[in-house]
């Protein structure tokens, strides 16, 4: 054995000896993980070594095999008995995406990302990931790997997708976080913000990839633990979605070096932080986006010429999991000492788990090499052969001729003990805001308050950060209106240009809701997903949805039981729209602790869904923005007094206990509806409502359109006899647009909406004022438009 | 016999594929070549009437933007650069590529034949990276890009270093000689989003041959890229799909067709 790697003591050692080996490791096994390892080498009759030891923590790790979502869970609601869940991807995600069985999904769950088809000659692949706590530490390398890590992914799918857009979503602590209120350890909310924004713009801009949809969102409980969700879509000829790999083919690394950056990143992540966790700088990684961009370069060609069998990303676990995973059903033999560094003096186990960024592995049938090599060299890329994919189903790790690491793929596939969990739910009960009528007969300062507030007002500095424009495809940007700088709810592009074939992207997020109740955050996520794609002119027949979990601590039974609330809902209201999941992931134990104060926190219980659709002819497409005056509004959708978790209560300091729910039949019935509409051509804008309303979604169309509106909210459908004007005003309820009809339109478009609820509410006016009258017919809102606007522009002009 | 174009590529170049397009749908036939087939001679730049160096960012813009990529094209290809102009062919620089060719010095020229840097493109005013539409007025000049152009036209930029400038006299010699393509339409931030002396957005050489602009055309060749077109109603009722900045890539297949 290599003087360089180290035995580790582990078959004469007690319960706590095996967990200060993975604590101070920084494995993150538990003590069931660590004694199946015992007993596994127990019966080999020797010690691990360090390179396999870490090998299986890494392959272990909840980053890399996700084990929550496969556990067993026994969850209770109150006294109930408990139920049996038998693993919540299968239960919840997975059988509803198989439920709905649609015959464009290409591959779901299974490669680096989901595919699904696109026109007669591609498919279009589409993943998102997080990069929470790298981006906490150091938030510009954190984000931009980030980014960087999912272009890879949509590279390793198939036999590897071009990247055609970007889409982002960032959670952060409150801008004016004052400095003394910061735990111990952490950054101003403010730091992470401009940092995590240049990270994803300079990664996502030098790479030429257009990023042209994402949300950012502000709670206070993000301050320790900000999140920073990073997505590619990728375009694949439908023929380069299959891989295989055969024994004999090498094991081909492509990229940039290897050097100690980014050890120990998918443990690191697998664990909550503390406020010391500052001091582990090498678990980020460094990121280089014009490397990227030339492996994109030199894979494509190679690819084109069918040149490998096999490619996937080094992501977390770096080699260790790469290799690992593409040589699982066959076995693989590596060879340490050829990988190219970019220093000397790395342990054999660090260049085997180093996570330093832009690295790919492929499976190249050996007849093939020097044309590989041929295109490396023309594109000025490195490309080393490591080693061998073998048929001894046995990952074998060498270094200098010396074996460092000898591992059944089937112990390290599959050795890992499925645990059980304990889950319990118990709603919380918050304090209920009556209507204010009584108290005041004017909302304008409330609607300013509203737009002003960080999850609602502009993003505009943030956007034209990011270049929107490049490959020449885009066709609704994430700005819109006379002066390009209304909020779009969706994205369009189109990655073939001169097609009309169109690509939607757009997202869905509601942490808010979770304080009161996490299934209805989850439905409201999936609900805000699909309308922002219905709003510009997609449908749910051809949508697909990603879903990533961020969360607190699993092993904290009422943490799994909001994290199981939310799983139920995934799998309730994806079957009812009929939209598939394709892909998915999560990122848990986002949870902080001081060290000294024993203080903990915990994030918002965070559910993003990320929603694609196919669009048949973008020439279909509407924006949110008011067209022209004497055009007639609507809403569409009944309103409920659902304003628990509403932004409108948040401004006044409450949360309330009626979040906004779902009904399903009538909900998809009215989103089908208005989805034929637009595509008949009868709509002029469309905008959903979502955070702040029927006030806030009326008043982003008539500032973003420089129109005036005179609306009248006594036609607000309505559910359940909801009468007071600020709860119709603000009510957040779900599956409810605003929309724009031409006078000649009218009657078409009334016929083509029977049987929904939907209510006319006034004009779009040629004055700049924009004038809501309440029931007392009295002017409940009545403001210039501009003021309305530089309310919603100014907060966060900062960046 | 269709005009031929050798796309320019380099590590970091990335508007590579919209050039391609823009020039296929001119009518040209169009090869995206890495400068490393150039330099070993496995291509040669005689062979193609038009040069197009697109946008991105050339080794990462290191040190600045298009610097090392000017270097490379001036040390590497001198003659093949040289005989390629002399020739009366066609250079288009955009974005990154007119910091290339500004780097190079091909732009704004100079009235010797050795490439020096007379001007440059620095970092913006605003001093980050902005994405917009601008509108742009068209200027008198030799430009055989922009022959018959509209007087205003509609473009994205997005750039970090795009404020053009140089010293006075480079400044009034473009005037004298009619060498500013396009202008900013109005001063003043983000109208002008970068800051340039004069408003200037793009430039040619004296021939009108070799043209630089910060702008993207590439990124307007259908109507539906325009940011408001679901507003503009006349954009809507025609049956035509290209949008304004084909023209730009007609222009050059046009006088290749027409003189070389």
């Amino acid at each position: 054995m290599s003087s360089t790697v180290k035995e580790i003591e582990i078959l004469t050692v007690d319960d706590a000896e095996l967990m200060r080996i993975s604590r101070e490791g920084t494995l993150s096994l538990n003590l069931n993980e660590m004694k199946a390892i015992q007993s596994h080498f127990g019966a080999l009759g020797r010690n691990p070594t360090d390179v396999e030891i870490e090998t299986i923590a890494q392959t272990w790790s909840e980053h890399c095999v996700h084990k929550t979502f496969k556990s067993i869970i026994l969850y209770s609601e109150g006294e109930e008995e408990p139920e049996q869940i038998d693993g919540l991807f299968p239960t919840y995600i997975q059988r509803a995406t198989e439920e709905i069985a649609k015959p464009w999904c290409v591959s779901v769950f299974s490669d680096n990302a989901g595919i699904i088809e696109f026109d007669e000659t591609f498919n279009l692949v589409f993943k998102v990931e997080t990069h929470n706590h790298p981006s906490a530490i150091e938030p510009y390398g954190g984000a931009g790997t980030g980014i960087g890590g999912v272009i890879r992914d949509s590279l390793g799918t198939g036999l590897g997708a071009k990247p055609i857009l970007n889409t982002d979503v960032f959670c952060f602590g409150m801008p004016d976080t004052p400095y003394a209120q910061l735990p111990k350890g952490t950054l101003h909310p403010k730091r992470v913000f401009k940092g995590v924004v240049a990270g994803v713009r300079d990664y996502g801009n030098r790479m030429g990839i257009p990023t042209a949809n994402g949300a950012i969102l502000f709670d206070s409980r993000y301050t320790a633990n900000p999140l920073v969700f990073c997505g590619n879509v990728g375009l694949i000829p439908r023929n380069r979605c299959d891989k295989s790999v055969e024994p004999g083919d090498l094991v081909v690394a492509i990229g940039g070096q290897t050097g100690r950056d980014g050890i120990h990143g998918a443990t690191f992540s697998s664990a909550e932080l503390d406020d010391t966790s500052e001091s582990l700088g090498s678990v980020v990684q460094i990121g280089n986006p014009i490397m990227e961009k030339k492996i994109v370069d030199a894979l494509l060609q190679a690819r084109d010429r069918n040149l490998y069998r096999s490619i996937t990303d080094c992501g977390a676990g770096g080699f260790s999991s790469a290799v690992g995973e593409m040589g699982e059903h066959v076995g693989a033999e590596v060879h340490l000492e050829r990988v190219s560094l970019k220093y000397e003096g790395l342990a054999p186990w660090e260049i085997w788990l180093s996570e330093a960024q832009e690295r790919m592995v492929i499976a190249v049938p050996s007849e093939n090499i020097d044309e590989l090599m041929e295109i490396c060299e023309a594109e000025v890329v490195e490309a080393t052969v490591l080693g061998t994919f073998t048929d001894t189903h046995r990952l074998q790790v060498f270094y200098e001729g010396a074996i460092v690491a000898d591992l059944e793929m089937e112990f390290l596939h599959n050795g890992l003990p499925k645990p059980v969990k304990q889950a319990v739910w118990s709603p919380s009960k918050h304090l209920d805001m009556a209507s204010r009528d009584e108290e005041t007969e004017n909302y304008t300062d409330d609607l300013k308050q509203l737009l002003a507030s960080p999850n609602i007002a502009s993003k505009e500095s943030i956007i034209r950060q990011y270049d929107h424009g490049v490959q020449g495809g885009i066709v609704i940007n994430p700005l819109v209106g006379a002066e390009n700088d209304g909020p779009s709810d969706a994205c369009v592009v189109t990655p073939v240009i001169g097609s009309r074939t169109g690509v939607i992207v757009a997202n869905g997020i509601n942490p808010k809701y979770s304080d009161v109740d996490p299934y209805l955050s989850a439905a409201a996520a999936i609900d805000e997903a699909l309308r922002n794609i219905i709003a510009v002119g997609g449908t749910l027949e051809k949508t697909a949805l990603l879903d990533n979990f961020c969360w607190g601590n699993p092993d904290k039974p009422d943490r799994l039981g909001e994290l199981v609330r939310a799983a139920k809902a995934c799998y309730d209201i994806a079957t009812a729209y009929g939209t598939p999941f394709i892909s998915g992931k999560d990122s848990l134990y986002n949870e902080y602790s001081d060290t000294t104060t024993g203080e903990q926190r915990a994030i918002p219980s965070t559910l993003l869904i990320s929603a694609i659709c196919v669009m048949p002819d973008i020439q279909r497409a509407v924006t949110m923005d008011a067209k022209a005056p004497g055009n007639l509004i609507y809403v569409v959708g009944n309103t409920y007094a659902e304003l628990g978790g509403s932004h409108y209560f948040d401004i006044h300091g409450f949360i309330g206990n009626n979040a906004p729910a779902i009904q399903p039949d009538e909900a998809k019935l009215t989103m089908e509806r208005l989805s034929s509409a637009i595509n008949s051509g009868l709509v002029r804008s469309c905008h959903d409502c979502s955070e702040g309303g029927i006030g806030v979604a009326a008043a982003e169309m008539a500032f973003s359109g420089g129109y005036g509106m005179s609306l009248d909210i006594s036609d607000i459908p309505t559910g359940d006899g909801i009468i007071a004007d600020d709860y119709l005003l603000f009510s957040e309820s779900n599956s409810r647009f605003i929309v724009e009809i031409e006078p000649q339109h009218r009657q078409a478009y009334e016929n083509h909406m029977a049987g929904i609820p939907i209510g006319c509410l006034g004009t779009v006016t040629n004055t700049r004022e924009f004038v809501i009258t309440g029931k007392n017919n009295h002017r409940i809102v009545d403001t210039p438009i501009n003021i309305l606007k530089s309310a919603w522009q100014e907060p966060l002009l900062f960046n | 016999m269709k005009p031929k174009v050798l796309i320019l590529r380099t590590a970091g170049t990335n508007c590579d594929v919209e050039t391609d397009a823009a020039f296929q749908f001119a009518g040209a036939e169009t090869a995206l070549v890495h400068i490393q087939n150039l330099i070993s001679d496995k291509i040669n730049l005689t062979d193609y009437q038009i040069l197009a160096i697109p946008g991105g960012f050339s080794y990462g813009d290191d040190i600045a933007a298009g610097i090392l990529l000017a270097v490379e094209m001036k040390h590497k290809l001198t003659n093949a650069l040289n005989q390629f102009v002399a020739d009366g062919k066609l250079i288009i620089g955009i974005c990154n590529g007119f910091q290339v060719l500004v780097r190079t010095g091909l732009l704004p020229g100079a009235d010797t034949s050795e490439m020096a840097q007379r001007a440059t493109l620095a970092m913006n005013t605003s001093a980050k990276f902005e994405c917009r539409w601008i509108d742009l007025e068209t200027q008198e000049s030799p430009c055989v890009f922009t022959k018959g152009i509209k007087a205003h036209v509609y473009l994205p930029v997005a750039h970090a270093e795009g404020r053009f400038t140089a010293p006075a006299d480079v400044l009034s010699e473009l005037e004298t000689n009619n060498q500013v393509v396009f202008r900013y339409a109005e001063s003043g931030y983000p109208s002008n989003p970068n800051g340039s002396d004069a408003d200037i957005a793009g430039i040619c050489d004296t021939t009108g041959r070799i043209f630089g602009l910060m702008p993207h055309p590439e990124r307007f060749l259908m109507k539906w890229n325009h940011p408001r077109w679901t507003r503009l109603v006349e954009t809507q009722n025609t049956d035509s799909e290209e949008g304004d900045g084909l023209v730009i890539f007609k222009n050059a297949v046009n006088y290749v067709k027409a003189n070389l």
